[in-house]
C-alpha cells in the first residue's frame, strides 16, 4: 500500500497543512493523527454520531466518512479554529453557560453543527433546531441544553450584531 | 427547603465548571489524544464465533507483513503473566461455577468478540490488515444464545467442559411469604421479559501503555472508571511492585457502567508495550464495542404480588433469571440490585426472590447506568398497575397506600445489601415527592384529556414510577488536600472522573474553605501516582464519598491555616477569614498573609522551630468511611401518545420528581438527571441489543442500535425535593444514576394506558413500533409475519 501515497496540502481553520497519507486515509485520522487536530473526535467511524463533524466550506460534514485526499482545495474549519485570540466565542461560551457538556467527548461535533447553523439560519425555529441537533449524539445531556445554548448564542450575536 | 446551606459561597450554587474550559477548545486530553513517540498500534483478531474450539492459530503470514512488529497469542503472553486469567469477580456465596475470563482464548471461544491474538503494528490500519492474514482453525460449538433456554436441562453448555450453565444462584427474602400468599385476599401474577442495552458511551474505551526506561516503569493510560483495580490487576498478573506501574485515566468521554470493568486489552497492551520496549496504542471501535465491552442484557421475570383489598401489600415473591454471559466480569450484582429495587420504596411486609444467573455465548453483563434498578423498578411497578387495575384503584393511590411514609424514617427494612449490611432508609418523603410529580403533571386532570383526544381518535396514556436508590457504596474515597508553597491547592483523589464533573464538585467543595477561588485548586483524579489508594467511579458514589473526604480534609487544612495565620499576624483564629488567596483579619483585609507565605512557614527551616506548633505541611489526607448507602427517591410522570396505526410512541410530557439530599451545584445535578431520563427513553422505546438463535449479535452498529437523539427527547420538568441524609456530613447522595431508575417504568405504563380500549398488557421493555402494533392487534402482526 506505500505506492498509493498521496501528497496534499490541507487548508485548516485558514493554514495550509501538507501532509503525506495513504489514499485511504480518512479526514478525521488525518486531522487527528497527521495534523495534530486532536479536538474533532471519532464516536463510531460509520458516520451516525456526528462526533467528527467539522465544516467543509461551511456545511457540516462528517470526518469519518470523507478521505483526508477529498478534503484537498476545501476550507476545512474544526474547533480548533473556534477562539480567536484564545477568547472563547459566542457559542463556546454558550456551552459553557448552559452546561451542555458533560464528558465533552461529542462537543466539538456539535459545537461545529451549531456554527454551521447560526451561520446558515441564525433564525432558525425551535422545531428546526431540534430537528438539526438530531444528526448528532450525545449520551450525557439529554439535549435540551445543547439547543439552549445555540439559541443562546444566535440571541447573544443578534444583540453584538446590533450594536 | 434550600439546596445547600446559604452561608456557602460555592457549594450549592451553579458555579462555573472547571472542565469546560479545554473541553469547549477541543483541548481535552482523551486517551486517543495521547500519542508518545515511537507508538505502536495494537488491533484485536476477535472471534467471528458464539461457540467453538480453536484447533489451531496460524500467525506467520501476519508477523510477515511489513510494519508489523509482532504477534501475540496466548501462548506467547503466558511466560510473562503470573495468572492467564482475569480473577476480578465480586466476592459472592452465590457462585456455582468460576468463569475467570482468559487474558485472550486459547483452546475455545464463547463470545462473539472474544480476543483470540493481537498484532502489534506501525499503525493501526496495518494492524488491521496483519490481523486479517491470522488464520485461526475454529471447530464450531452449540451455542447458547437466551438465557431461560440455557437452563433447560438438555441445553447445550455455553463452555464445552462445564457440567451446566448455571453460573450462580442467590435467594433474597424476608418474612412469612408462602403463608401470606396462601391467605391473600388477591394476588397479581405478572411474566416480564425486560432488555436493557449498552452503556455506548460516545468514546469507545482504550488504552495506551508506555515503557520509561529512565524510570524503570510502565505508564499507562486507560479510559477506566476504576484506576487503581486496572493498578493493582497489573501489577498482580505481570508481577510488578506497586511503583512499576502508573495508571492513569485521562479525560473519559462517557463511562456509564462498563468503564468499571478491567478488560483483557488492557492487560494485553501493557504486557505488550513491555515485552517490545515502545509504548504501544489500542482504541476501541464502535464495531467492537458492541461485542466486547459489557451489557446489562436480558432478563426473564416471574413475579406476584399479594394485597388487601384497598390494594395494600401484603407479600411480593418470584424467580427472576439473568443472562450473565460467558464469563463473569464482575458479579450477580446486576439481578441481586433489580431484586432489591423492588420492594425499596414500599413497605412490603413478606418478600422473597429467587435469581438464577445463566451463562450464555455473548459478551459478559455487568452494570449500566442503573445496574439492574430500572428492571427491579419495572417489575415493581407492572405488578403495581395490575394490581391497581384489579381492585379497580387509581394507580397513584394505590402507590400512595404503600409508600414508606415520610413520618416513619429512617426506616429500617429487612433487606440486606450485597454486603451482608442492613437496608434503612435514611431519608425522605415518598408519599410527597410522588404528590409532586402528579400534581406538576397534572395527574388529576389527565382523565378529561385522554376523553378529548379518544374524541378524536387520538390515544393519549399517563404513567407513573417510584423509584428508591441506594447511592454512595462506601466503604470510602481517599482525598488529599495539600496548600504548595506556591500557594496552590492540589487535591488528590482515588475518584475517577468521567464526565460526571467530578473536578469541579471537588473543587468547589475545597475552595469553599480555602479562600472561595476555584481557580487556585487543581484536581488530580484517576492518577495512581497521585493517590495512594481509591475505588474509583460506580454506584453514584463520588460526590457522597470523595465530596465527604474533601470536605473534611480540606476543613481539617483549613483549620491549620488560620492556627499557623493567627500566630503570625499574632490574631486571634477566630478574627481571620481566608479570602482568596490570603489569610485576613476579617474587616481589616490590609492585615493578611498570603497562603504561599504561611505554607512557606510551615515547610521548615533547619534549625528553627516550626510556626503554631502544629507540624509541618499545610496537607490532610482523608478516606471518611460510610459503610450505609444512602437512599435516594423519585417519581418519575410520563404522558404519551401511541400512534395506533403505527405503533409510534410519542412522549408528550415528562415529570420527575426526586430527592437526592443537599445539591452540591443544582444545575449539574439537572444534568445529570437529563442525562440518566434520555438513557431511560431509550431503555423504553429504543436500545435493543440483538442477537440471533445462533447468538451472533445482529444490531452492531448506531444505525442498528438506536441511541436517543434530540427529536426524541419530550419537554422534562424536574421537580426537587432535599432531604439531608444524616450519613455524610453534606447531607448529600448520589444522582448519576437516578434519571433512568423510574424512566422505562412510567413510560410503559403510559403506554399501556393508552392503549386501554385494545386490551394492551405491557410486560416488556423495550418496545418498539413493531411490538406494539403485535400487541394492539396481535392477529394482523401474525398474519404479516
Amino acid at each position: 500500500m506505500s505506492d498509493a501515497m498521496h501528497d496534499l496540502t490541507l487548508t485548516l481553520n485558514g493554514q495550509a497543512h501538507a501532509i503525506r497519507v495513504e489514499a485511504r486515509r480518512t479526514l478525521a485520522d488525518a486531522l487527528r493523527e497527521d495534523c495534530g487536530l486532536t479536538g474533532t473526535h471519532l464516536g463510531c467511524e460509520h458516520g451516525v454520531c456526528g462526533a467528527c463533524t467539522v465544516l467543509m466550506d461551511g456545511q457540516p460534514v462528517r470526518a469519518c466518512l470523507l478521505f483526508a485526499v477529498q478534503a484537498e482545495g476545501r476550507a476545512i474549519r474544526t474547533v480548533e479554529g473556534l477562539a480567536k485570540g484564545g477568547a472563547l466565542n459566542p457559542l463556546q461560551r454558550a456551552f459553557a453557560e448552559n452546561h451542555a457538556l458533560q464528558c465533552g467527548y461529542c462537543t466539538p461535533g456539535f459545537l461545529m453543527l451549531g456554527t454551521a447553523i447560526l451561520e446558515t439560519d441564525p433564525g432558525i425555529s425551535d422545531e428546526a433546531l431540534v430537528e438539526a441537533l438530531s444528526s448528532n449524539l450525545c449520551r450525557c445531556t439529554g439535549y435540551a441544553n445543547i439547543a439552549r445554548a445555540i439559541r443562546a448564542a444566535a440571541d447573544a450575536m443578534s444583540t453584538e450584531g446590533a450594536a | 427547603m434550600t439546596a445547600m446551606p446559604a452561608t456557602m459561597r460555592l457549594v450549592g450554587r451553579d458555579v462555573p465548571r472547571v472542565e469546560d474550559a479545554a473541553l469547549i477548545r477541543g483541548r481535552g486530553r482523551f486517551v486517543d489524544d495521547i500519542a508518545p513517540p515511537g507508538l505502536l498500534h495494537a488491533a484485536f483478531l476477535r472471534s467471528p464465533h458464539a461457540h467453538a474450539a480453536i484447533a489451531h492459530i496460524d500467525t506467520e503470514a501476519a508477523r510477515a507483513l511489513p510494519g508489523v512488529h509482532a504477534v501475540f497469542t496466548l501462548d506467547d503472553l503466558a511466560p510473562h503473566l503470573n495468572d492467564t486469567r482475569l480473577v476480578v469477580a465480586l466476592p459472592s456465596p452465590a457462585y456455582r461455577q468460576e468463569l475467570h475470563r482468559p487474558v485472550l482464548a486459547q483452546t475455545e471461544v464463547v463470545h462473539v468478540g472474544e480476543a483470540v491474538a493481537v498484532v502489534i503494528a506501525e499503525s493501526r490500519h496495518l494492524a488491521e490488515d496483519a490481523a486479517a492474514l491470522v488464520e485461526v482453525e475454529y471447530d464450531p460449538l452449540p451455542p447458547v444464545a437466551d438465557c431461560v433456554a440455557a437452563l433447560e436441562p438438555d441445553a447445550p453448555t455455553a463452555h464445552r467442559d462445564a457440567s451446566s450453565n448455571l453460573a450462580a444462584e442467590l435467594v433474597l427474602e424476608y418474612g412469612a411469604v408462602d403463608a401470606v400468599f396462601a391467605t391473600a385476599p388477591h394476588r397479581f401474577a405478572e411474566h416480564l421479559s425486560i432488555h436493557r442495552g449498552g452503556s455506548h458511551s460516545m468514546e469507545c474505551r482504550g488504552v495506551v501503555a508506555r515503557p520509561d526506561p529512565l524510570e524503570d516503569r510502565l505508564t499507562v493510560w486507560s479510559s477506566t472508571q476504576t484506576p487503581h483495580t486496572a493498578h493493582r490487576l497489573l501489577c498482580d498478573l505481570l508481577g510488578l511492585d506497586e511503583r512499576a506501574i502508573r495508571v492513569i485515566t485521562p479525560d473519559v468521554g462517557g463511562g456509564f457502567g462498563p468503564k468499571l470493568i478491567f478488560y483483557p486489552e488492557e492487560v494485553v497492551v501493557t504486557l505488550a508495550a513491555r515485552l517490545l520496549g515502545r509504548p504501544v496504542k489500542w482504541i476501541e471501535d464502535r464495531g467492537e464495542h458492541f461485542v466486547a465491552t459489557t451489557q446489562e442484557r436480558d432478563q426473564s421475570w416471574d413475579v406476584e404480588l399479594a394485597t388487601d383489598g384497598e390494594g395494600r401489600i401484603l407479600g411480593l415473591r418470584g424467580t427472576l433469571v439473568h443472562d450473565h454471559g460467558a464469563w463473569t466480569a464482575r458479579g450477580v450484582n446486576i439481578p441481586q440490585g433489580a431484586v432489591s429495587a423492588m420492594p425499596l420504596p414500599y413497605v412490603v411486609p413478606a418478600f422473597r426472590m429467587a435469581m438464577k444467573v445463566a451463562v450464555t455465548n455473548k459478551v459478559p453483563t455487568t452494570p449500566v447506568r442503573g445496574a439492574g434498578q430500572p428492571q427491579g423498578v419495572f417489575a415493581m411497578e407492572r405488578l403495581l398497575d395490575r394490581a391497581a387495575r384489579g381492585l379497580g384503584i387509581d394507580r397513584g393511590e394505590i402507590r400512595r397506600r404503600n409508600l414508606v411514609p415520610g413520618e416513619r424514617m429512617p426506616y429500617a427494612t429487612p433487606l440486606k445489601t450485597r454486603g451482608g449490611m442492613q437496608v434503612v432508609l435514611d431519608s425522605g418523603d415518598y408519599p410527597r415527592c410522588q404528590a409532586m410529580a402528579l400534581e406538576g403533571a397534572d395527574w388529576a386532570g389527565f382523565p378529561e384529556r385522554q376523553r378529548a383526544a379518544r374524541a378524536q381518535g387520538r390515544y393519549l396514556g399517563i404513567g407513573v414510577a417510584n423509584y428508591v436508590e441506594g447511592t454512595g457504596r462506601g466503604p470510602f474515597e481517599h482525598v488529599s488536600v495539600r496548600i504548595e508553597p506556591s500557594g496552590r491547592i492540589v487535591v488528590a483523589t482515588g475518584a475517577a472522573a468521567m464526565g460526571q464533573s467530578t473536578h469541579t464538585m471537588l473543587a468547589q467543595l475545597v475552595a469553599e474553605q480555602l479562600g472561595g477561588d476555584m481557580s487556585r485548586v487543581q484536581v488530580i483524579a484517576g492518577d495512581t501516582a497521585a493517590a495512594p489508594m481509591g475505588i474509583g467511579g460506580s454506584n453514584s458514589r463520588q460526590a457522597v464519598l470523595a465530596g465527604s473526604s474533601a470536605h473534611v480534609a480540606a476543613t481539617r487544612v483549613r483549620e491549620k491555616v488560620l492556627h499557623v495565620a493567627a500566630t503570625m499576624l499574632e490574631a486571634a483564629e477566630g478574627d481571620l477569614e481566608i479570602e482568596g488567596d490570603a489569610v485576613q483579619v476579617k474587616g481589616v483585609p490590609e492585615m493578611k498573609v498570603t497562603l504561599a507565605a504561611v505554607a512557606r512557614a510551615v515547610a521548615g527551616t533547619p534549625g528553627f522551630a516550626i510556626p503554631g506548633g502544629r507540624g509541618p505541611g499545610l496537607a490532610a489526607s482523608e478516606e471518611v468511611v460510610i459503610d450505609a448507602m444512602a437512599y435516594a427517591n423519585g417519581t418519575a410522570v410520563a404522558e404519551v401518545e401511541v400512534d395506533a396505526e403505527t405503533g409510534g410512541v410519542t412522549i408528550n410530557n415528562l415529570v420527575f420528581a426526586h430527592d437526592c439530599g443537599n445539591a452540591l451545584h443544582p444545575r449539574i445535578v439537572d444534568g445529570q438527571l437529563m442525562g440518566g431520563i434520555a438513557h431511560g427513553i431509550g431503555n423504553a422505546l429504543f436500545e435493543h441489543m440483538r442477537y440471533d438463535e445462533e447468538a451472533q449479535p445482529t444490531s452492531t452498529t448506531l444505525a442498528d442500535y438506536l441511541l436517543v437523539t434530540a427529536t426524541e427527547m419530550p419537554p422534562v420538568r424536574i421537580l426537587h425535593m432535599h432531604s439531608p441524609t444524616p450519613l455524610n456530613p453534606l447531607g448529600i447522595k448520589g444522582v448519576g444514576e437516578a434519571g433512568v431508575i423510574p424512566v422505562p417504568a412510567a413510560i410503559a405504563s403510559a403506554i399501556e394506558d393508552a392503549l386501554s380500549p385494545f386490551g394492551v398488557r405491557i410486560a416488556q421493555v423495550p418496545l418498539s413500533p413493531v411490538d406494539l402494533l403485535a400487541l394492539i392487534d396481535p392477529q394482523a402482526s401474525g398474519s404479516a409475519a
